[in-house]
């Protein structure tokens, strides 16, 4: 019989297979990104940094009983009589069971995993960026990055430098024994790298973000629409420390709004697309010369403007598009219409006809919720590098 | 290392030895206890074993422990391990009462461990060998690529369950057979334990070459429960290193299997002794009432589940009660002196597995004091409780326990259409697969076999039989 208390501090297996597990979990992320990014509990987080997203790949799948045909056996506190209900469907009296095969628990439908909403920011803006960003005269616009510069003895065990580490356990060893060979490890032999913050420094932008809020764009559109904006505000102010963003709202009548009327506010009546390119184009001459400033319009509509008003749509788009870097318009179809088209009237078709210069035009039609994470790198992928 | 507090712990362990083994005559394996802290603690929990191969899955149940743990919502005293020497992982943050307590229980369980026919045949030396399975499998991860390897662990995982409880008849019957007549002209493998007498004449190049090809092999035709055996000794896709790790979870499985077997059993008697125990080491005033409450933790009902812990220490003590103070009909009809209680429970510690456990002790008073009963889905909605008759009760909770809580398969054809494709059958006995599950594993098959696979099962009380070719499901 023996009592030990031995040192674990450098155990890391459950550590790293849980790091494995995670990594799959990126894994499947990434994979299924077009149905996360329009995921409701991330779009209506509400400022929460960690949202649950089912996850199908991560399921041990394995022969079983469908737990909802099978009968139980439970205890109970002593007058159990037959007919009593004891839970219901969703979250039965059966808690967790333990150890290997306990086998009768819930069929959860899926596994959800926990996500940190940054982690899939991360993913989600790995290959996106502002393009056509050009050197402006003023307001360089700084951006910061972290580099690992020194080397200490002191850190975080996240990062340790093995390498060294070894090579001063050796040293150690050599001076100690006269063999210089890897020993036990003491605290003294472990180095760690530390990091230094830089300042970069990049032109400045202002993004002009437009939405039309009429009668016609129901729940679903307004839904794609606020998905989208959601990820390219959070995309600027993450990637781009100082990037300005105007909010503009139109129906009839375009006026510009804060952050926070932007997203929630509903209206109604027709729509007069021309109205919000007018005020971008005075807020634009008014506020950022494009002399000064990289500009990013972007719209979303879907598309049913007022007939008579197409003809100045486009000429003001065009005028638009002589001011900034990229102009996107994206047009919100009827939900689950993937295979339906509308061909001609609706602005998208009229723009890629009519318009004078396509190339920093990005035009994109969004009809389902999976759309809406294409559309985000059409319109921010890799273009316009030098 | 030596502190005060391991000194004290030693002492604590050569008291309740004393009284475990001379007073009782609990018949445990040495031990060796380490104290060690939380993160360690639920990486032995998670793993099952120490020193057991990587995989995600291992890392998902860590992950999840750790975070109950750390978030104060459960918390494992002990981990225990069958071998001898046998190994118990006491939690740093325990108290001395806590220890106490879980040093008792740890020498119940490995009491059992050690005299439970099911675990007679369990190998002791597991923690070794599950070590050297873990450089094998870096081996195999190193020389064929972490994800190969983690892709095809997923595919054998899924029907890890799937091996044949008394498998160690067939290893002891090979061995006998493969001693009398050893064909000298063959190299010993090291899996030869797993293969048939005809298969290592098939490898020894003893072939008759009168096998037309078409033909069943007679291995391939019979039923066979043993999933895991078979698509490794059979499929016709697989690589050498890929039999090797099927061998190698298959051995594992082996090892688990009398722990699936007598989960009610183990906790039950560890519990019993537990409490005996502690009855007699002298606590101080403020640690009885520690240990109370406690012990009323562990074995406490738990409203609408099942406390193995709880039913196995009923059990045992009703026996006790039983056999100690026969009725004047048990006396008469079978016999029972009364004051055999102790005996008694030592008899059935030794030879039964839950399902004779529950079989032959569950009574019909102790139905009613446990308050237990049979509930169901009623409309898609309401769990409902159906039924309270004892012996229906009894009758389910054995049949939930059946093939450890999983759907009996068999493979029924190796050779199926004579294409080689696998016909597996699901054993019906009135509960139905989970559909998606089994789609999901069916693929998993098909990735170990390489070529068809079909499962028959049954679906609103008629005959499906699913299918999947690697592309598409189809059932019928």
């Amino acid at each position: 019989m023996s009592v030990q208390r031995n040192d674990w501090s450098l155990q890391r297996k459950g550590q790293i297979d849980q790091d494995r597990h995670k990594e799959r979990v990126r894994d499947a992320i990434k994979k299924n990104l077009g149905s996360i990014v329009s995921n409701e509990s991330i779009i209506l987080s509400d400022g929460k940094r960690v949202v649950k997203v089912p996850i199908r790949s991560l399921d041990e799948y394995k022969f079983r009983f469908d737990y909802r045909k099978k009968k139980h056996v439970g205890t109970g506190d002593g007058n159990t009589k037959v007919g009593d209900v004891i839970g219901h469907e969703g979250q039965p009296g059966q808690g967790p069971g333990t150890g290997p095969g306990a086998g009768d628990q819930p069929g959860q439908e899926y596994y959800e995993a926990e996500v940190d909403i940054d982690e899939i920011a991360k993913l989600i803006f790995e290959d996106l960026h502002l393009p056509y960003l050009e050197e402006k005269a003023k307001h360089a616009v700084p951006s910061k990055t972290t580099k690992f510069t020194e080397i200490r003895r002191s850190g975080i065990l996240s990062n340790l430098d093995k390498r060294r580490s070894i090579m001063e356990n050796i040293k150690r060893q050599a001076r100690e024994t006269g063999d210089a060979r890897i020993g036990p490890f003491k605290k003294e032999d472990l180095r760690y790298k530390t990091w230094e913050e830089q300042m970069t420094f990049e032109s400045n932008a202002v993004v002009i973000a437009m939405m039309d809020v009429s009668g016609s764009m129901g729940e679903f559109k307004k839904y794609i629409a606020r998905s989208f904006y959601f990820w390219m505000v959070r995309f600027l102010k993450t990637k781009y420390d100082n990037v300005k963003i105007v909010f503009i709202s139109h129906h009839t009548e375009a006026k510009e709004v804060t952050e926070e009327q932007f997203f929630t506010q509903g209206e109604s009546g027709g729509t007069v697309v021309s109205s919000a390119y007018r005020l971008a184009l005075d807020i634009i001459g008014g506020r950022f010369p494009s002399s000064d400033w990289n500009i990013y319009p972007f719209h979303f509509s879907d598309g049913d403007n007022y007939y008579s008003d197409n003809d100045e749509a486009v000429k003001l788009a065009d005028e638009l598009i002589s001011t900034c870097n990229l102009f996107g318009y994206g047009e919100i179809g009827e939900e689950g219409a993937s295979s339906y088209r509308r061909s001609s009237g609706a602005l998208l078709s009229i723009f890629k006809d009519r318009l004078r210069s396509q190339d920093r035009f990005v035009g994109v039609r969004i009809d389902d919720k999976e759309d809406v994470y294409p559309a985000l790198k059409e319109f921010f992928g890799r273009r316009g590098e030098a | 290392m030596v502190d005060r507090e391991v000194q004290e712990l030693e002492k604590a362990v050569d008291q309740i030895w004393e009284i475990a083994t001379t007073r009782f005559g609990l018949d445990p394996f040495p031990v060796r206890f380490e104290i060690v802290p939380a993160s360690v603690m639920y990486e032995v929990g998670s793993y099952a074993l120490p020193g057991r191969y990587s995989h995600w899955t291992f890392g998902k149940a860590y992950h999840k422990m750790k975070m109950m743990y750390d978030f104060g919502l459960s918390k494992i005293y002990e981990v225990v391990i069958n071998s001898n020497p046998s190994y118990a992982f006491l939690l740093e943050t325990n108290s001395p009462t806590q220890n106490k307590l879980v040093i008792a229980h740890v020498l119940g369980h490995i009491d059992f461990f050690k005299n439970n026919v099911y675990f007679s045949k369990t190998n002791r030396r597991m923690v070794d060998e599950a070590a050297l399975h873990a450089r094998r499998m870096a081996d195999y991860e190193f020389k064929y690529g972490r994800k190969v390897v983690e892709e095809f662990l997923d595919a054998v995982l899924s029907i890890e369950e799937h091996v044949d409880p008394n498998f160690f008849i067939r290893k002891q019957r090979e061995r006998a057979d493969g001693e009398d007549e050893k064909k000298p002209n063959r190299r010993e493998g090291r899996y030869d334990d797993l293969l048939s007498k005809e298969e290592r004449e098939d490898q020894s190049g003893e072939n008759d070459g009168s096998g037309d090809g078409r033909k069943h092999k007679p291995s391939l035709a019979a039923p066979e429960k043993d999933l895991v055996f078979f698509l490794m000794k059979n499929s016709p896709s697989l690589e050498p290193w890929q039999r090797d790790v099927m061998a190698m979870l298959h051995e594992e499985m082996e090892y688990f299997i009398p722990q699936l077997q007598t989960k009610i059993m183990n906790e039950g008697w560890a519990s019993i002794w537990h409490s005996r125990i502690m009855r007699e080491v002298d606590l101080p005033t403020n640690e009885h009432l520690e240990f109370a409450e406690l012990h009323a933790g562990v074995v406490s009902p738990h409203k609408g589940q099942l406390n193995p812990y709880y039913l196995g220490y009923k059990i045992f003590e009703d026996i006790e009660k039983r056999w100690d103070n026969p009725t004047a009909e048990e006396r008469e009809k079978f016999g029972r002196r009364g004051g055999e209680g102790r005996e008694k429970m030592f008899e059935v510690r030794e030879l039964e597995s839950d399902i004779s456990f529950l079989r032959n002790y569950l009574t019909e008073e102790l139905c009613e004091e446990l308050d237990l009963f049979v509930y169901q889905l009623i409309d898609e909605e309401d769990w409902t409780v159906t039924e309270k008759k004892w012996e229906r009760v009894r009758d389910q909770l054995a049949l939930n326990m059946t093939n450890f809580g999983f759907p009996y398969i068999e493979v029924v054809d190796g050779d199926y259409d004579g294409n080689s494709e696998l016909y597996l059958m699901h054993r019906y006995e009135g509960v139905e697969l989970d559909m998606k599950y089994a789609r999901k594993t069916l693929e998993y098959v098909y990735k170990i076999w390489g070529r068809d696979v079909h499962l028959e099962t049954q679906v609103d009380e008629e005959p499906v039989v699913m299918h999947y070719d690697g592309h598409e499901h189809e059932e019928e």
